[in-house]
């Protein structure tokens, strides 16, 4: 198949060779699991036990409220402790509504949910609420709610839904060991988000460097026609969705639109196998594969982990993390998350926990830039970096907005290849962010202008009605009075009134 | 174990540093300075530690006032390539108190005038040689033809300290043109350079750099080969290089073809003066050119194009420092003009348009 080259990008170090020939392992079943209602991008789910509820393993704890959101699921039988206030998996470290699940040991399934018996003679509608209800979630880590990216074919004509298993970042092996243990399921639940999309093909994708994942899944694709299997450059961001659909298809996703909008819908290879579960089991998602890897940790493991697992437990399970530890992170290192602390919960999008040491992280104090234009060769968005950064440093956002700073995917290849070890995507995070406010703050007082402009455009018709009606009654009044007064002093008028 | 929980991704780092860039410049220059240092004997290495002294001096002198740590700033190596460059940019002979005042103007005005490093506009080390070549012409356009170490001719220790410390070396008449000044010269007394090219150099001679010229220039395959150690090591890319040395070639062979009593042909354009050097370690400076490939096309051909023009037209018959400042004040502007295309925008900036398909 042929391939198309993508802009930039980088060549981290993988050090996936800590974990890649780690099957996948079960964690024994923690005492008690913390479930945040919102583990998705969207609204946060609505409880639906209380306080003190049995429950059984994959019952709904909590139910999707409004169009972009996932329902959460019992990832194990037991008791509601609580339902309270917990620090969230974010680095913000705000708390957020959280259930507490203390679990009974006996790991009891509720009644699943009946199998679709042949998912491709249901209706998309069927799948995609059967998606929704197993509360699935884009387990790449966007954690975008699936049913509602598989109800694009609705509105787009779609040839290919690109599953991929790019898993670009280091570190992370999760997807490379689903794909190789799970290729039948991976194939299958893609064939039949294929199908609820309506897109003809589905096109894996790959990094070359795992060549056994390829294999495994070519094995699989051989037994079904319209599923291929392609192995792509190793190259960071290739698992980026816009530069994955470039580098397989040549479509570039204008700015602002959707893959969709160049035909390709892009699922991760993970969110494929849940589908399966749900579709062909009626198995929520109550559990995910979580590589658990960096420096720091005594034994690196691939690790099926209930969802709401702490992450010291799970820690704890790869024989703890050493004094060397200087960073513990969510996901990979280009574009995870530092962890607020250790009590926070595994949650839908965790796919890896890094315990990094300084060798790894490599971090020193920034020093001036020296224009060595490394950002700009690399950035795979075709932005100018420096120059952004230096806008955002003199408090110049509109600048920084109009060379771009909105297309950025906070990929961190500029920061990561800058000499001078200038951050520049806390630059591009902050204005992102700040530029977002705004708009949202104009928006409003655009919004409260023109409430309270109709406002008083109520109030001035009102006070014109009773001006109008003041004025009505006035001159009724004055009619009634002549009249009386003509009644009692007729004169010739009054008598042509007559 | 105390875990930081301060910033955002990435949460790994490339090895590069600004150190290691430094000095990877100067292993690349290495190779060519040794040569050079060799072929123009002991003056020229005293008067190249000369250079660098003043240059690392200036530069601590500098950082200090401003509040600064010198020990960092000198240990990014920027100031050593400032030095380096400035001094394989004078004559091999020149006397000490030359390369003092151009490195004074480079480090102190050129450089943390502007703010430091990364904040000059022109390349410190062609301030300093532009300010020396109009203030004191006769020593900058006096150069001596190699009289390599250890062979006979080559001077000792004490006439070395002589040259560069005391009297200078042009009253004793071994001074010399470089071959560009001599064609210039003998083009003002009417001398058509086909006449004058008879009595240059062989292009073999000029290839190893056996003429007069700059203490580090006139050794081109070494330093063609420390530019292809930079790009191996991708220090620097092509654009600069390839757009500067084309435009130059093409430029020479051009007018040489239409005019050969007036104009050297491509080859002599290229292999003498300051054009590789040029080509691969000043236009190339970080700092002063601009960041993206299309930018760095345009600013080599407008060095390219600007050394011709100053070496056919101008008053000195070297071109090279001129033109990479007057490139330099450019560059800001070839910055704006000059972006890649963001990926999903037409050039212009808008939205590609969606496929017409729905
Ligand atoms: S990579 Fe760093 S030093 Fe180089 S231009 Fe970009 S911001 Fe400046
Ligand atoms: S983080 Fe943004 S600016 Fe930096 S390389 Fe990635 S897309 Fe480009």
């Amino acid at each position: 198949m042929k391939l198309f080259p993508i802009l930039g990008g980088i060549h981290p170090e993988y050090r996936k060779e800590l974990t890649s020939e780690k099957a996948i392992v079960a964690l024994p079943l923690p005492k008690t699991l913390y479930l945040p209602l919102q583990q998705h991008m969207g609204a946060p789910a609505n409880t639906t036990v209380s306080v003190g509820d049995e429950v059984k393993k994959g019952q709904v704890l909590a139910k999707a409220q409004g169009a972009i959101s996932a329902a959460v699921h019992a990832p194990t039988s037991g008791r509601i402790a609580a339902i309270t206030e917990m620090t969230a998996p974010h680095p913000s470290g705000l708390p957020q509504l959280t259930i507490m699940l203390d679990s009974d040991g006996k790991d009891e399934w509720a009644e699943p949910m009946a199998a679709i018996a042949d998912p491709f003679a249901a209706s998309a509608n069927e799948i995609k609420t059967r998606v929704a209800e197993a509360g699935i979630v884009g387990l790449g880590g966007a954690t975008f709610p699936s049913a509602v990216k598989l109800g694009l074919g609705g509105q787009h004509k779609l040839e290919i839904l690109l599953l991929n298993g790019a898993e670009c970042e280091p570190y992370l092996t999760c997807d490379d060991r689903v794909m190789r243990e799970f290729a039948a399921q991976v194939v299958d639940g893609a064939r039949i988000m294929a199908h609820a999309l309506g897109a003809p093909k589905v096109i894996i994708a790959v990094e070359d460097n795992k060549p056994q994942a390829v294999e495994s899944l070519k094995a699989e694709a051989a037994k079904t026609p319209n599923v291929e299997v392609v192995g792509v450059p190793v190259q960071y961001p290739m698992g980026a969705e816009r530069h994955l659909t470039q580098a397989v298809t040549g479509r570039e996703t204008p700015a602002r639109k959707l893959t969709a909008d160049v035909g390709v819908v892009v699922h991760n290879v993970a969110t494929a196998r849940a589908v399966h579960q749900a579709v062909r089991l009626g198995r929520p998602l109550v559990s995910r594969v979580v590589t658990v890897s960096g420096g720091g940790v005594a034994e690196p493991k691939n690790i099926e982990v209930p969802l709401g697992t702490k992450v010291s437990e799970l820690l704890d399970f790869c024989g703890g993390i050493s004094k060397a530890t200087k960073r513990v992170i969510s996901g990979g290192p280009m574009m995870g998350q530092p962890l607020p602390s250790l009590d926070v919960a595994v949650v839908k999008g965790t796919s890896g926990i890094l315990a990094l040491t300084q060798s790894e992280t490599n971090e020193h104090a920034s020093s001036p830039c020296i224009r060595c234009g490394s950002c700009v060769t690399y950035c795979p968005c075709g932005l100018v970096p420096v120059e952004m950064a230096s806008f955002i440093r003199n408090d110049k956002l509109d600048l920084a907005a109009k060379i771009g700073v909105q297309d950025c995917v906070s990929c961190g290849s500029c920061s990561y290849i800058c000499p001078s070890h200038i951050p520049l995507v806390h630059f591009f995070n902050y204005a992102k962010g700040k530029i977002a406010a705004l708009d949202r703050e104009r928006r409003k007082t655009e919004q409260t202008k023109s409430l309270v402009e109709a406002h008083n455009a109520r109030l001035e018709r009102q006070a014109q009605a009773k001006r109008e009606a003041a004025a009505k009654a006035k001159a009724a009044k004055e009619a009634a009075e002549a009249a009386a007064a003509a009644q009692a002093q007729p004169t010739i008028e009054g008598g042509a009134n007559a | 174990m105390s875990i930081v929980i301060d910033k955002s991704g990435p949460f790994t780092h490339g090895p590069n540093t600004v150190s290691k860039t430094m000095f990877t410049v100067l292993a690349a220059l290495a190779p060519a300075t040794l040569y050079n240092l060799w072929l123009f004997g002991l003056p020229a290495i005293l008067l190249f530690i000369v250079t660098m002294a003043a240059c690392a001096l200036c530069e601590a002198a500098c950082v200090r006032i401003s509040g600064g740590n010198p020990d960092r700033a000198l240990g990014d190596g920027s100031v050593l390539i400032t030095g380096w460059l400035l001094a394989l940019s004078l004559p091999p002979w020149a006397p000490w108190w030359v390369a003092v005042v151009a490195s004074v103007f480079a480090v102190c005005l050129a450089k943390h005038a502007f703010g430091g490093l990364g904040q000059n506009v022109f390349n410190p080390a062609m301030v300093g040689r532009v300010v020396v070549l109009v203030s004191f012409p006769l020593q900058m356009t006096s150069f001596v033809s190699p009289k390599p170490l250890f062979t006979p001719g080559s001077p000792g220790l004490s006439e070395s300290m002589t040259i560069i410390f005391g009297r200078g070396f042009s009253l004793d008449g071994i001074s010399t043109a470089s071959p560009l000044g001599f064609i210039k010269t003998e083009l003002s007394k009417g001398v058509p350079v086909t006449q004058s090219l008879s009595s240059f150099p062989s292009l073999g001679d000029m290839m190893i750099g056996f003429h007069p010229g700059s203490m580090g220039e006139t050794a081109v395959p070494l330093i063609l080969l420390g530019g292809l150690f930079l790009m191996w090591r991708k220090i620097i890319s092509w654009h600069i290089p390839v757009s500067m040395l084309a435009t130059l070639f093409l430029l020479g062979t051009i007018f040489s073809t239409i005019d050969p009593a007036r104009h050297t042909g491509g080859m002599v354009q290229l292999l003498s003066g300051a054009s590789f050097l040029g080509a691969f370690f000043i236009a190339t400076d970080y700092v002063t050119s601009p960041v993206s490939k299309s930018g760095q096309l345009a600013f080599g051909f407008g060095v390219g194009l600007l050394t011709w023009i100053i070496r056919t037209y101008a008053g000195y018959p070297e071109g090279v420092a001129f033109a990479v400042l007057l490139m330099n004040a450019l560059t800001p502007i070839l910055d704006q003009h000059f972006r890649p295309r963001v990926f999903g925008r037409t050039r212009k900036g808008e939205p590609l348009p969606v496929r017409g398909d729905k």
